[in-house]
């Protein structure tokens, strides 16, 4: 059992939308990845499932006017943000009614009308960008957060130190959270990281750094509720080292020969999203046929958005050349 | 009244009164870079001032930290402020390109729109103070090669000063490249109007007007183009001056109606000549007007090379007067 029974755990309330997010990110990666399987689809994707419990586990603490910047791997936190089924699978399909009308697809899904800001498909680089947002909500003087996702294998790239430095001189109101699934595209972090746990790397910018078993939803949400908690009140940035594993590689089509098969096989056997659903039927915390119905209306949800993209027409040619500037600039 | 007398100032103070002018109009514009606040205000003394005046949270000293300093503006730029990002020198832009052209440039387009990147980054650029290879390059061309940002290349004071302030509130991210020797030289000193006299991107200036051969530049190359104008004024050749002022958004119909009245055209700029800003505005004129040209555009640009420490090596580097003059003649056989 991978969820800790703790005297200050969520409310109920709280422990079933978490419960809830994490299987929406199941779902809709199942969803995915059996249609492309299939060849119903055709896209570059990368899974997040095995992920799920990080995004579930700071996004209730969030409010639609914080911020979430993500990477390519972003599927969860766009999900826990609150970015619309419709319009998210629309826009992994390349349709005109996406998210972003087709143009930026899976790695660059934008909505800022959920607070999910950036998805950037370059190593590393949503941490800079991140301490922006973290300024101008300085800088407006409101109580915003932004919390920037990325992985292990970000944290061994010249943008992460950088910005990490920046954000700790400046005070900003960001939580990096660092999603360690401990293989950065091929390579196992023992390979690429000189150090045992990334929240070492804090020390080293003078911010607090705390790991946490990321497949432990109540876990993380205690380490993401303290970190947002201190950004709220104007006391700067945390590392948050949230542990956890990648079950299906890197890229959909991935061999995984460089993941030992064992290691795998023991990670998706603790599956972290069924043990929590039996740690809240076990600790009386919701019903079967309370996470049932919540199940099945985002089955119903999924096959909505589905239907929705499959049935949406591709852009206008006319948008290849819209959005480069405010105006068709020569 | 004094409003009529010309007021002569240098590059560096008109600057400096854009970025004022643009602070004192919208809180939402803000400053940051490496060493720009009180006491120093900046290595070239740019921003100077404007830390008392303004506060050092619109007028931020950063870490030297190229990436961390434009991928700061970038978010902030989406997140409704409108930052200018100070690059001490162009060349340093390498360290920071990730952010420069996969995100500024990008994220509109990516976003289909939904979030814009309104931000400037200034730099100061070009040879001539034996700064050696890494403190002196143009390169302008990798802006103008990445679709979504804008590329202004100031002059003199007074352009200087109005597309400065039409760039900090233009909707688009600018790569805004000051050329480092017109920062105090009095020698490219001029008359700069008061108050916010905006420039509008896109609009180049003809600075002289010729018959015989059309010269388009920017930047300092501008005032060797004008000298080279004179020399042949006094040997009969009339030379038209074209100041491009940006090169994105190009003003392509001020160039082609120029060269079209011409038929000759050069093109001069200090960036190294491969694959510069001279090779496509020399393409496209080529591809509109080829049949009426009555010579082949010529180009004028750097050498083929980093740009040397020596002094001697370095005047070789940048194109000089003399070369333009032999290009024009080149035309004229």
């Amino acid at each position: 059992m991978a969820t800790t029974n703790r005297p200050d755990s969520p409310d109920r309330e709280t422990l079933v939308q978490m419960y809830e997010i994490q299987n929406k990110i199941k779902t809709t990666d199942e969803r995915f990845r059996s249609m492309l399987t299939s060849g119903q689809i055709q896209l570059i994707y990368y899974s997040p499932r095995g992920q799920e419990c990080i995004s579930a586990g700071y996004a209730v603490h969030l409010r639609p006017d914080d911020y979430v910047v993500t990477i390519y791997r972003g599927l969860h936190d766009h999900l826990a943000k609150g970015v619309p089924m419709r319009e998210l699978w629309a826009e992994f399909l390349g349709r005109s009614t996406g998210t972003c009308k087709g143009k930026g697809g899976p790695m660059h899904i934008t909505h800022p009308e959920s607070g999910l800001v950036v998805t950037t498909g370059i190593v590393g680089s949503g941490i800079p960008i991140a301490n922006g947002f973290g300024l101008a909500s300085q800088l407006a003087g409101t109580d915003q957060v932004t919390v920037v996702n990325f992985g292990d294998g970000a944290s061994n790239i010249g943008a992460f130190h950088e910005g990490m430095n920046m954000a700790a001189v400046w005070k900003l109101p960001v939580i990096f959270v660092c999603q360690n699934n401990l293989y950065g595209e091929h390579t196992p972090m023992s390979m690429s990281t000189g150090v045992e746990y990334i929240s070492e790397r804090a020390a080293a910018y003078g911010m607090p750094g705390v790991t946490v078993n990321g497949n432990d939803p109540v876990a993380m949400w205690h380490a993401a509720g303290e970190a947002i908690a201190r950004a709220r009140a104007g006391e700067g940035p945390t590392l948050i080292e949230a542990r956890t594993y990648r079950f299906y590689g890197h890229l959909m089509g991935d061999a995984m020969e460089y993941m030992p098969k064992e290691e795998r096989k023991a990670a998706m056997a603790a599956d972290p999203v069924p043990a929590f659903r039996a740690w809240l039927l076990e600790n009386g915390h919701a019903t079967e046929a309370q996470l049932a119905e919540i199940e099945d209306k985002i089955v119903a949800m999924v096959d909505d958005a589905v239907e929705f993209a499959m049935n949406s027409p591709e852009p206008s040619l006319d948008e290849l050349y819209t959005d480069v500037y405010e105006e068709i600039t020569k | 009244m004094t409003t009529t007398e010309p007021r002569i100032i240098p590059m560096g103070v008109a600057l400096n009164e854009a970025m004022d002018i643009a602070m004192g109009l919208d809180e939402k514009v803000f400053l940051l870079g490496e060493d720009i606040a009180e006491p120093s205000g900046g290595v070239y003394k740019i921003t100077k001032g404007l830390s008392t005046k303004y506060g050092t949270h619109r007028v931020r000293k950063t870490p030297i930290s190229e990436a961390a300093i434009i991928g700061a503006a970038v978010g902030a730029a989406i997140a409704g402020y409108k930052p200018v990002a100070e690059i001490m020198i162009m060349d340093f832009i390498a360290v920071c390109l990730d952010q420069i052209t996969n995100h500024a440039a990008k994220i509109r387009y990516m976003s289909g729109g939904q979030t814009t990147v309104p931000m400037v980054i200034r730099t100061s650029a070009g040879a001539g103070r034996q700064f050696g290879a890494q403190h002196s390059e143009m390169l302008e061309a990798w802006a103008v090669h990445t679709p979504g940002l804008k590329v202004v290349v100031p002059s003199n004071p007074a352009d200087a000063k109005g597309l400065l302030i039409s760039s900090i509130f233009d909707p688009d991210p600018v790569l805004f490249v000051e050329p480092m020797l017109m920062y105090w030289d009095p020698q490219y000193a001029c008359d700069v109007p008061v108050g916010d006299n905006r420039i509008p991107l896109g609009k180049a200036n003809i600075v002289r007007e010729g018959k015989d051969v059309t010269v388009i530049s920017y930047g300092k190359q501008v005032h060797d183009a004008v000298k080279a104008a004179d020399i042949l004024a006094a040997e009969g050749v009339s030379v038209e001056v074209i100041d491009l002022r940006t090169l994105v958004p190009l003003d392509e119909a001020t160039v082609l109606a120029s060269v079209s009245k011409t038929k000759r055209a050069v093109v001069v700029h200090e960036a190294v000549t491969r694959c510069g800003f001279g090779a496509e505005l020399s393409s496209r004129i080529h591809e509109e007007l080829f049949g009426t040209l009555s010579a082949p555009v010529a180009r004028v640009g750097g050498q083929n090379t980093p740009v040397p420490y020596a002094k001697n090596l370095e005047t070789a580097f940048v194109p000089q007067v003399a070369d333009i003059v032999a290009a024009i003649k080149s035309l004229n056989k």
